[in-house]
């Protein structure tokens, strides 16, 4: 197991530390379509500038290093109980080493014992897949961010919001101008249609695992999510709302069936720093390949 | 770029406006949720913090220990502000605070205590905790590590051209409300 927890302590570090390539390009895309000398420009600048000394220095890009969320893919006769073991061993070690905050609060007792372990922390999102080996990937999603996700039942009155795409569209829309600069934009939206109030919030988040410049194999949706993104960003909400041309680096639209009485729609918002890697382990527990790219 | 250095007096502070691009120097004191509540319900602050003419920082930085014994500031980014709006515009009467460095905004109530009490909004770049914590000179003491854990507790940071934006002012103006109104009205456009 000592191979499976170094592996899962650099994922843990890299994810922290180093922003995806994906996120990285349309973060420099979008300090390109700013306009010189505004402070959406000099904000866009600041994060650049914090996505190279993170990296440089193996700390963590942003200090909230949010929720863990882990998601295994693994073949049968894999041991899940083993693995949330080895798992929960390598967050203390990595919140030891400051990859991570302190970030893990009783909620009754407001109590924060420093370890990042306990009810709810980490989370584990286990898979079984019939072909393939174990693969592992990580999203650290900051409070800021979370925060500002919204769920919306339709129809929705107040927002003339019907059961149909282009109620979706409103409300995915409302949830981007009540979030303004707080979720730490510019952001991405994980979405989703349909499901029930926890399986709707889940599927949204999980939209993350998608990189930035991938296309939704559904037009219906792939046309929802370039609507969203473009509208979006002609609200001159901006980085930090401090107004400019960028809001959203990304939309991502999934879909889940729903009951007959219900329909949800399911807004996570993830700050600029999108933090998730992945990796894929071979049989002793080391990494294979990372699956977002990078060495 | 205007250069802020203690001591933080209300006329330096009031010759600022929304949109003044600030580099801050000097004392910068954490808190967060749990300090802000605390405050608001008549708690008093730990001996040795004063906020009188004081700069706030909402942040939950993380701080690790050397071998030593000094502490070493790893990442320290602004939180969202947003929450500590039941409690600040109090906090800042009753304490004179003269800025509070968050992000995201605030509303209303800090808006006119800003105004009336000569104190200004200062928003760092959310997730910037490298850059920020670069002008982190050094911790000058720690309060209520223990009661609120390390996120939560008061540090007492010494900074250096600590960079942030002015976004509400003590004139009251407030570049979050400005934006939220622009870009609602442009929403209404596209529906």
């Amino acid at each position: 197991m000592k191979v499976l927890l170094a592996s899962l302590v650099e994922l843990i570090r890299r994810t922290s530390a180093e922003i995806p390539d994906d996120v990285q390009r349309s973060i420099l895309e979008a300090l390109e379509r700013e306009q010189r000398g505004t402070i959406a420009e000099s904000a866009l600048r600041i994060i650049e500038r914090n996505i190279a000394l993170a990296r440089g220095k193996s700390q963590p890009l942003c200090q909230d290093t949010g929720s863990i969320l882990f998601y295994i893919e693994h073949p049968s006769g894999f041991d899940p109980i083993e693995f949330e073991e080895t798992a929960r061993e390598a967050v203390g070690g990595a919140t030891r080493v400051g990859y991570l905050r302190q970030n893990s609060v009783d909620s009754l007792t407001g109590r924060n014992d420093g370890t990042n372990v306990g009810p709810g922390s980490p989370v584990f999102h286990f898979q079984a897949v019939r072909s393939g080996g174990l693969s592992v990937r990580l999203i650290l999603k900051g409070g800021g961010c979370e925060n500002v996700g919204a769920q919306y039942s339709l129809p929705d009155e107040r927002l003339k919001a019907d059961r149909d795409l282009e109620g979706c569209r409103r409300v995915i829309l409302d949830a981007v101008v009540q979030a303004q600069g707080k979720g730490c934009g510019p952001g991405i939206l994980g979405v989703c249609i349909g499901g029930d109030r926890a399986t709707g919030y889940e599927h949204s988040k999980r939209q993350f695992l998608r990189r930035l410049d991938d296309r939704n194999p559904d037009p219906r949706l792939d046309g929802l999510e370039q609507e969203v993104l473009g509208t979006s960003n002609a609200l001159g909400i901006g980085p930090m709302g401090f107004g400019g041309r960028t809001t959203l680096l990304g939309v991502k639209v999934g879909v889940l069936n729903r009951l007959p009485a219900s329909y949800f729609v399911s807004v996570s918002y993830m700050c600029w720093a999108y933090r998730r890697q992945g990796v894929a382990l071979d049989e002793s527990g080391g990494i294979q390949r990372w699956l977002y790219g990078g060495a | 770029m205007v250069a802020l250095e203690a001591p933080f007096t209300e006329e330096k502070i009031r010759r600022l406006r929304v949109g003044d691009a600030v580099e801050v120097s000097g004392i910068l004191y954490t808190g967060r949720d749990a300090v802000h509540r605390h405050l608001a319900h008549g708690g008093d602050l730990p001996a040795g913090v004063n906020l009188r003419d004081g700069i706030m920082y909402h942040c939950g930085p993380v701080v690790l220990r050397g071998e030593t014994g000094e502490w070493r500031v790893v990442a320290a980014g602004p939180t969202t502000s947003a929450r500590e709006e039941p409690y600040q515009a109090e906090i800042i009467r009753r304490h004179g605070v003269r800025g509070v460095i968050g992000k995201g905004g605030m509303g209303e109530r800090t808006l006119e205590a800003c105004r009336a009490e000569g104190c200004v909004y200062l928003h760092a770049v959310g997730g910037a905790a490298q850059v920020l914590a670069e002008q982190i000179r050094r911790v000058r003491a720690v309060y209520w590590l223990e009661e609120f854990g390390s996120p939560e507790a008061i540090w007492e940071f010494e900074v250096e051209r600590f960079p942030v934006v002015v976004t509400m002012d003590a004139h009251g103006g407030s570049l979050h409300r400005d934006v939220a109104l622009a870009s609602e009205a442009e929403l209404r456009k596209r529906l």
